[in-house]
């Protein structure tokens, strides 16, 4: 275990204003450190959406601070947090979020176009990690033509594609069979064995299990 | 940029019935646009042919008096003495001309053939370089030599076609002989014109301008005409000009010359002075009416093409919907707010350019039918096709920039939680 890469400390966040504002988070504080493998668990409106948001730069808090690779991230301005997504976060979701109309190869390449690499080159690295998910084979398939498991998968090699710091999965095998969800278990499983930081979502006792360190979260509160 | 516009592509070609929908207000406002405008540079091409005549760009600077050509058969010798041979030379030396010709003329010159009148017949003295000059081939026998053309004039003649066909028929002109005044030629060869023009007569001030051209024509040595009429008299000057565009400057320099060598006053149109013919302005002179009578139609045609930006915004709003979690999940992945605009941008732009570009194709295809059926000539523009070209990116600018703001400012996590 290494260096503290994610500091929340003090975070507040609530939806609504005034007399019906609804608390979501309240005063959450939480340390991750490189290379560790995170599971977050809670019961739906638990609030764990709302934290796996504000880990992965998309949401803002009413108070508190975060810091993310050593920067300081409510401090950051639109273009800021776009450019630390990019570099440091890798997101997988429960259902995919595959581009329908583009091909598998594409949809691995497209952080690196906002990365600004080449085309050649992006085309070129988004070959070899989805070699790395074991789908060589189906570069030129559309989306449609995959199964649940293999487009799992292919997010996951999109996710890898810039070599982010962190992988932040939603749910990740919320929408697969039990095999499926295994193969990306294990897949994350090697991931981490080569030092990548992994934050996981999940209510499934048997998927939090794979993780070597467990959070509970209940009402917006954070217990160990 | 590349990128952007490969996935526009894309997206139009994957709501094929949609995007022609959408484009449909752009192709009919630019369609519209540039059949009005093709017809009008038709129009106008024809007002210049008709007017200016055979392409030889020959402009003739005469004698006028009191706003009409001096005629001498009816108004008399005048004071002025015959023109020299050396302001020939200086009129040969502007720019603007190619060269220069000195002639005299008479309408219904009254010439003899076999005792019988050739009716309507013009009579013209000229010098060496007129039949260059003015656009004429020798297509029989031959033209005048120079101990003909000097001041012991020799008594030939050289016919047109309609002269040598009223005066001999099917004979051979070529040493046939017409009386002039009495005083027999031998006729030495026959010219033609060397373009041929057929103007187009829609009325009878057409008629009356072209009329000219169909009289049969009798050509001697200039220097013959003291011996018919009796004195010398100015030569009228045809120059030709190196350009169309050139002729109005060449016939003003030319007439400017001459008047100020010869002392002539300009100021008042009641004396004696020289003019030039100018055809060409005349010819601007409808030509401008023709166009400010379209500019009415072209405004109407660009009604089509605001109605065709409204469309373009409107099925970008819906695509800007329908693609929310795209934008949400771009954001996610680290797209910036600019590179979100910019992609929606291209698409406007690119849907609105594709429609610029059918109705350009559909608006020339729609000149050639305008063409065919109302018998108008069609000059196809290419200033008009960028133009067009232009103005259809720009409507794809201006009408997609809202939906593209409302993209780029899409919250990413509302945009990734919508269904």
């Amino acid at each position: 275990m290494g260096q503290e890469l994610i500091k929340l400390s003090h975070i507040n966040k609530s939806y609504g204003d005034g007399k019906f504002s609804v608390p979501v988070l309240h005063d959450v504080s939480l340390s991750i450190e490189e290379g560790e493998y995170l599971a977050i668990m809670g019961p739906s409106g638990s609030g764990k959406s709302t934290l796996m948001n504000m880990i992965g730069c998309l949401d803002r808090p009413d108070s508190g601070e975060y810091t993310l690779a050593g920067e300081n991230v409510f401090s950051l301005d639109d273009n800021g947090l776009s450019r630390l997504r990019n570099r440091t976060i890798g997101f997988v979701f429960q259902n995919f979020n595959l581009l329908p109309r583009e091909t598998v190869l594409e949809n691995v390449a497209l952080p690196l176009l906002y990365a600004g690499v080449a085309r050649a080159e992006r085309l070129e690295r988004a070959r070899e990690v989805l070699e790395g998910v074991g789908l060589s084979d189906r570069v030129e398939f559309y989306p449609t033509q995959l199964s649940g498991g293999q487009k799992q998968r292919v997010a996951i090699a999109r996710a890898m594609v810039n070599r982010p710091r962190v992988l932040l999965a939603d749910e990740p095998t919320g929408a697969l069979d039990s095999a499926s969800g295994r193969q990306v278990m294990e897949i994350f499983q090697r991931l981490n064995d080569v030092g990548v930081t992994i934050v996981m979502i999940t209510h499934a006792q048997e998927i939090a299990d794979r993780a070597r360190r467990t959070i509970h979260i209940f009402d917006g509160e954070v217990r160990e | 940029m590349l990128e952007n516009i490969s996935l526009s592509f894309r997206g139009i070609w994957s709501h094929k019935l949609r995007s022609i929908l959408t484009m449909l207000g752009i192709i009919i406002g630019i369609a519209a646009i540039i059949a009005i405008v093709s017809t009008i540079q038709g129009t106008n091409e024809q007002i210049k042919q008709n007017l200016v005549g055979s392409g030889t760009n020959t402009v003739t600077v005469t004698l006028y008096k009191d706003g009409w050509n001096y005629e001498f058969d009816y108004e008399g010798r005048t004071d002025l003495p015959p023109l020299s041979e050396d302001l020939k030379a200086k009129i040969s030396e502007i720019e603007v001309v190619q060269s220069a010709s000195f002639i005299h003329s008479r309408d219904y010159a009254g010439v003899l053939c076999k005792g019988k009148e050739l009716a309507g017949s013009s009579l013209y003295g000229v010098d060496g370089s007129y039949f260059d000059t003015a656009g004429y081939q020798i297509v029989r026998g031959r033209g005048f030599s120079r101990r003909e053309l000097s001041a012991r004039p020799g008594r030939v003649c050289i016919l047109d076609r309609s002269a040598c066909s009223a005066a001999f028929g099917g004979e051979d002109p070529i040493g046939g002989t017409v009386e002039v005044n009495g005083i027999p030629f031998t006729v030495i060869g026959v010219v033609k014109e060397s373009s041929t023009f057929e103007p187009t007569i829609n009325s009878m001030s057409d008629y009356n301008t072209y009329s000219g051209n169909k009289n049969s024509k009798v050509f001697v040595p200039v220097s013959a005409w003291p011996l018919l009429y009796g004195y010398d008299e100015p030569e009228t000057v045809i120059v030709r000009a190196n350009t169309t565009d050139d002729m109005t400057e060449a016939g003003r320099r030319t007439a400017n010359l001459i008047n100020d060598t010869l002392g002539l006053k300009t100021d008042d149109s009641s004396a004696l002075h020289y003019q030039s013919e100018d055809l060409l302005s005349q010819a601007a002179d409808l030509q401008q009416l023709a166009a400010s009578t379209n500019i009415m139609l072209i405004a109407i045609a660009s009604i089509s093409l605001l109605v065709g930006g409204i469309g373009v915004m409107n099925i970008m709003l819906v695509s800007v919907t329908e693609r929310t979690r795209e934008i949400g999940l771009k954001k996610a992945l680290g797209a910036r707010r600019r590179q979100i605009l910019m992609q929606f941008l291209t698409e406007a732009v690119v849907l609105s350019l594709l429609g610029g570009v059918l109705g350009v194709l559909v608006g020339i295809g729609l000149s050639a039918i305008i063409s065919s059926v109302a018998q108008i000539p069609v000059a196809f523009s290419v200033p008009a096709v960028l133009i067009a070209l232009g103005f259809s990116m720009l409507v794809g600018i201006v009408f997609g920039l809202l939906p593209s703001v409302k993209a780029s400012k899409l919250d990413p996590i509302e945009a990734l939680r919508y269904e």
